[in-house]
């Protein structure tokens, strides 16, 4: 009896092996889409790098209009859906006839989205600089930014690596959310696969594997940095 | 080389400075001593712009730091600031701290600035250091690094604050000696210190702050001999005898 309801468990239903055939056969299909994701990954994380940065650097300085300026953006784009936001650019931009291929909206959007996280990353980086580091530079004639780039930053980047790479794991599942408005990425292959031929199990279990292909290895890489800094301020 | 007249700083509404006027020749070894919180650390602060001034004047070589478009790059090449805390770049090897600026700053080709720096580290007996890591350093090797750093800016004016406070005991005679050393060249100096073994034997001039004012101005003989003022003679009897 259990024998009989296993074999048919594999021939029919959501879980058939059949279905996983098919995903066989469609493999380039998800390839084409998971190079598509890395490709949009790596436009909004270089985007959201030079956002990060440069928020993260105004919201450090003393100057009140900079602080503020660079507080609305952080706060903005921290306390409403990624969603909302790449909705907002794909129908508000054609009404004033600006239209963007969907992988452009996909970079700004998540690249925009993730750069207010990136400039908090950035702004609490340069807080655990002593100021002394700073005060040194200034006294040798540095202005502020180029003392930004030459002293604190590259002291503040250990801090930084682990919560930034934390980010990008994060930034590549959100690249997930212009399956939405149709980007060809893992997501919206695997669900305009999968709502052909109804095989969803293998469509989405293939897809959660190929995020996890991708972020796994760097959240491993996040946690042993993190590690090795501990030891390293504690010698 | 130096002037300051009527100058006032206020943080909020504490007035840290008073009404400082002082001149400070070319050449010339100004000792600065006072109480903690007397307001040394920010006299020689607002001289290279680290601290703006509320109102008065600074000039230094009739370049006036004060204004708002003043050179402050310019003014900073020329004065050069050793801290109490040595904050040696702590990213960099010995060496990259005393090119960094000169490089990036007055434009000095890297092989120039390497090779007065290795000069600048024989000269504080570090030149065997030179790859090493701020963090491998005691505190004492760590501020004649940075007295090396200061110098390698070719500065014509340097300001020490307390450069010898926070180190241990053993380590201070051996960054006096090197300040000692450098007294001997036609550099301006302006040290805030409660050395006054090196006070005597270096400074011109020697500065007595009070509560944000400057309370009298002498050798360090009229200073350890013949003072009439009585806070300045408390200040004294205090720092000789501990
Ligand atoms: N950034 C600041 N904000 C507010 N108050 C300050 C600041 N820096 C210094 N002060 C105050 O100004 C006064 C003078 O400080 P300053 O550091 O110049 O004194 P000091 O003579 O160098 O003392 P010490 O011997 O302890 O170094 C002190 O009362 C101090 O609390
Ligand atoms: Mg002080």
């Amino acid at each position: 009896m259990l024998y009989l309801s296993t074999i048919s468990w594999l021939q029919e239903g959501p879980f058939a092996l059949y279905r996983w055939n098919s995903l066989k056969e469609d493999l380039p299909l998800f390839f084409h889409a998971f190079l598509y994701t890395i490709g949009i990954s790596l436009g909004a994380l270089a985007l959201a790098f030079v956002l990060g940065i440069f928020f993260g650097i105004l919201s450090a300085t003393k100057n009140k209009g900079a602080v503020f300026l660079s507080r609305i953006y952080v706060e903005f784009f921290q306390n409403t859906p990624l969603l909302i936001q790449i909705f907002f650019i794909y129908y508000g931009l054609p009404l004033i006839n600006i239209v963007l291929p969907v992988y452009l909206i996909g970079i700004l959007c998540v690249g925009i989205y993730h750069g207010a996280y990136i400039a908090e990353v950035v702004r609490s980086g340069i807080g655990s600089v002593p100021r002394g580091q700073s005060e040194a530079a200034a006294s040798q004639g540095f202005s502020y930014w180029e003392t930004m780039f030459y002293v604190v930053l590259p002291q503040a980047w250990r801090m930084m690596l682990p919560p930034l790479t934390n980010q990008l794991v994060n930034l590549i599942k959100n690249t997930s959310t212009i399956a939405i408005i149709s980007g060809a990425d893992i997501m919206f292959t695997a669900n305009s696969w999968s709502s052909m031929n109804l095989n969803y199990v293998p469509a989405f279990a293939f897809a959660g594997i190929l995020y996890f292909i991708l972020c796994f290895p760097l959240a491993k890489w996040a946690r042993h940095m993190e590690e090795k800094n501990k030891k390293a301020y504690s010698r | 080389m130096i002037q300051m007249e009527g100058v006032n700083k206020y943080f909020g509404d504490h007035h840290v400075l008073k009404n400082i006027s002082l001149t400070i020749e070319e050449g010339e070894k100004v000792v600065i001593i006072g109480p903690s919180g007397s307001g040394k650390s920010t006299l020689i602060r607002c001289i290279n712009g680290l601290e703006t001034i509320t109102d008065g004047l600074i000039t230094i070589q009739d370049i006036d730091v004060t204004k708002k478009e003043a050179p402050i790059r310019n003014i900073r090449e020329k004065v050069a600031m050793v801290f109490q805390n040595f904050n040696l770049y702590a990213h960099k090897t010995i060496l990259e701290n005393l090119t960094l600026a000169p490089i990036k700053v007055k434009g000095i080709k890297k092989a120039e600035a390497e090779k007065t720096g290795m000069e600048y580290l024989e000269r504080v007996g570090l030149a065997d250091k030179a790859a090493a890591y701020p963090a491998q350093l005691s505190g004492g090797q760590q501020q004649r690094v940075a007295i090396a750093r200061a110098l390698n800016m070719h500065p014509e004016v340097i300001l020490f604050d307390e450069p010898t406070s926070a180190l241990d005991p053993e380590m201070i005679q051996e960054v006096l000696d090197v300040m000692i050393d450098l007294s001997k060249i036609n550099i301006t100096m302006i040290v805030v210190t409660h050395e006054m073994g090196f006070a005597r034997t270096v400074a011109d001039k020697v500065i007595f702050m009070d509560d944000g004012a400057i309370v009298e101005t002498g050798t360090p003989e009229h200073f350890f001999t013949s003072t009439e003022n009585q806070r300045a003679k408390d200040f004294l009897s205090k720092i000789i005898h501990h």
